[in-house]
């Protein structure tokens, strides 16, 4: 985790006041809620306080699609920082550039939403109770399921994008996205139809689109840190 | 009806930059037969029509439906570009190397795919698919894909990286219909998978860095012309671990001319 936050001190400089208030803000909630349990017993509206909610209209996809990239830079940063025994030079490398993408889109995000509101997810804690870092094929499954969802979500949340330039930022993300899933898949099955197969892409030659409350809860276990999105019915 | 030549009418850059003033934009919308719809367009929507991906910025259905069916004309002659040439490609005997096959068998079923459903879904729309155009995939004699297997390698990259930012530069043209858009995301990630395939077997990264191709002719130049930008939005991808990664990390969009200009030296 620690090698997390560095990284996002790195690429936006400008916001860690931002995030300190939002643990205290966090905190002060916290106590405001335990007041209230101290004073009457409505635990309902303590987690309904405390729990972020994604937001609304556009606000709403961006901080997604941030809670997404935060997760794929969060899953990187561990594998460039603990190679798996007998990795290539070739795999450090594509691993070290996936690092990078997802490291600079997850920032990107922290920016673009502190721009235009208050209410920017705070950075989320994630967990991999089913990955072994130190063993290539874990590694690899976990990235190709993270990259064939990354496309997934995108696909099927741009439709809920109502300005046209976050459609086209959002669309300049997820073809890289799709670029990774692509070298992922063919890491695991060289020379065959993988990068593309038909466990992803339909008769009619149409990728994955999921709803959002499919991804989260796909992504679920990972994620550590919950959030509402009740826009989308999620939480 | 030249598909070409329309788009090359309605998605010209100049028609909606802030090269023409807004007097002439407005005179430019008229000849279009939209003078209603001009009334309920707001002042501020002069930048909206500077963005890349331009937005349909009028009420009128038939507006918006024509942006959008001439979108997925585009989409289509790529659609037919591609298909034609992985289907010439896998029929002609010794050009593929029997280790390659299955990946661009699987890249021709997915293009075969795509040029069906996208004149299922203009026909869906009302309106009648474009005809194939007829290809010449040599450009006027400066390529031999089907002879030598190194150039089908370089023309498949080119197509594909054109594919993915052409399809992206139509996304705000789309947008007006949810199940539309949805499925040309759908289609637009596809060919990212192909792209980044194909660069693999060229011993390219699968992503572009930079404005460089990777081992490219200077033909192909306009198709990665661009995607160097580090500038998102006002935010500086370069800064954390310089432009090479800050560039690859986001694809860059061609509009519709500039794709158009591409397609268009591989038809006769």
């Amino acid at each position: 985790m620690k090698k997390t936050i560095n990284v996002s001190n790195q690429g936006a400089t400008l916001d860690t006041g931002r995030r300190n208030f939002l643990k205290l803000s966090g905190v002060g909630l916290a106590m405001a809620g335990l007041t209230l349990i101290g004073c009457d017993d409505n635990e309902f509206d303590f987690m309904e306080s405390s729990v972020f909610d994604l937001g609304k209209g556009d606000v709403g996809v961006l901080n997604y699609a941030y809670a997404l990239e935060q997760l794929e830079a969060d899953f990187y940063t561990k594998v460039v920082n603990n190679f798996y025994s007998g990795i290539s030079n070739a795999e450090k490398q594509i691993f070290t550039d996936l690092y990078h993408h997802e490291v600079i889109h997850r920032d990107f995000f922290k920016a673009a939403i502190s721009g235009a509101t208050s209410n920017v997810l705070p950075t989320l804690e994630f967990q991999y109770p089913n990955v072994n870092f130190n063993d290539r094929n874990s590694v690899l499954a976990t990235a190709k399921a993270l990259e064939d969802t990354g496309v997934a979500a995108y696909n099927g949340a741009g439709k809920y994008i109502t300005n046209s330039d976050y459609l086209v930022i959002a669309g300049k993300i997820v073809s890289v996205e799709a670029r990774h899933a692509s070298a992922i898949r063919n890491l695991i099955n060289p020379g065959s139809a993988a990068f593309s197969g038909d466990d992803v892409i339909d008769a009619n030659g149409l990728d994955l689109a999921k709803e959002p409350k499919d991804i989260v809860m796909a992504a679920g276990g990972f994620i550590k840190t919950p959030f509402t999105w009740k826009e989308q019915g999620i939480g | 009806m030249n598909i070409l030549k329309l788009l090359d009418k309605l998605s010209d850059d100049k028609f909606f930059s802030t090269e023409a003033s807004r007097l002439d934009t407005l005179t430019g919308i008229s000849k279009f037969g939209k003078k209603a719809a001009i009334a309920s367009i707001p002042l501020g929507l002069g930048a909206l029509m500077t963005t890349p991906a331009k937005a349909a910025p009028f009420n009128g259905d038939n507006t918006f439906k024509n942006t959008l069916t001439d979108a997925l004309q585009l989409a289509l002659v790529l659609e037919y570009l591609e298909n034609e040439y992985y289907a010439i490609g896998l029929s002609t005997a010794g050009l593929i190397p029997n280790a390659d096959r299955t990946v661009f068998m699987q890249i021709s079923k997915h293009e075969s795919a795509h040029v069906t459903f996208l004149k299922n879904t203009l026909t869906s729309l009302g309106v009648t698919p474009g005809a194939k155009p007829t290809f010449d995939f040599t450009a006027g004699g400066n390529f031999m894909p089907f002879v030598d297997y190194n150039q089908f390698l370089v023309l498949a990259q080119a197509f594909e990286d054109t594919g993915v930012r052409a399809y992206k530069g139509q996304a705000g043209n789309v947008m007006s219909n949810k199940t539309v858009l949805q499925a040309a995301l759908q289609i637009h990630s596809v060919e990212a998978r192909h792209a980044s395939q194909v660069r693999r077997m060229r011993a390219n990264k699968g992503w572009i860095e930079l404005s460089d191709g990777g081992n490219m002719p200077s033909a192909t130049d306009p198709v990665y012309a661009g995607e160097g930008n580090t500038n998102q939005a006002g935010f500086n991808t370069a800064t954390a671990f310089g432009a090479a990664a800050g560039s690859a990390a986001y694809d860059e969009i061609l509009t519709g001319s500039e794709a158009q200009t591409i397609a268009s030296l591989f038809i006769v």
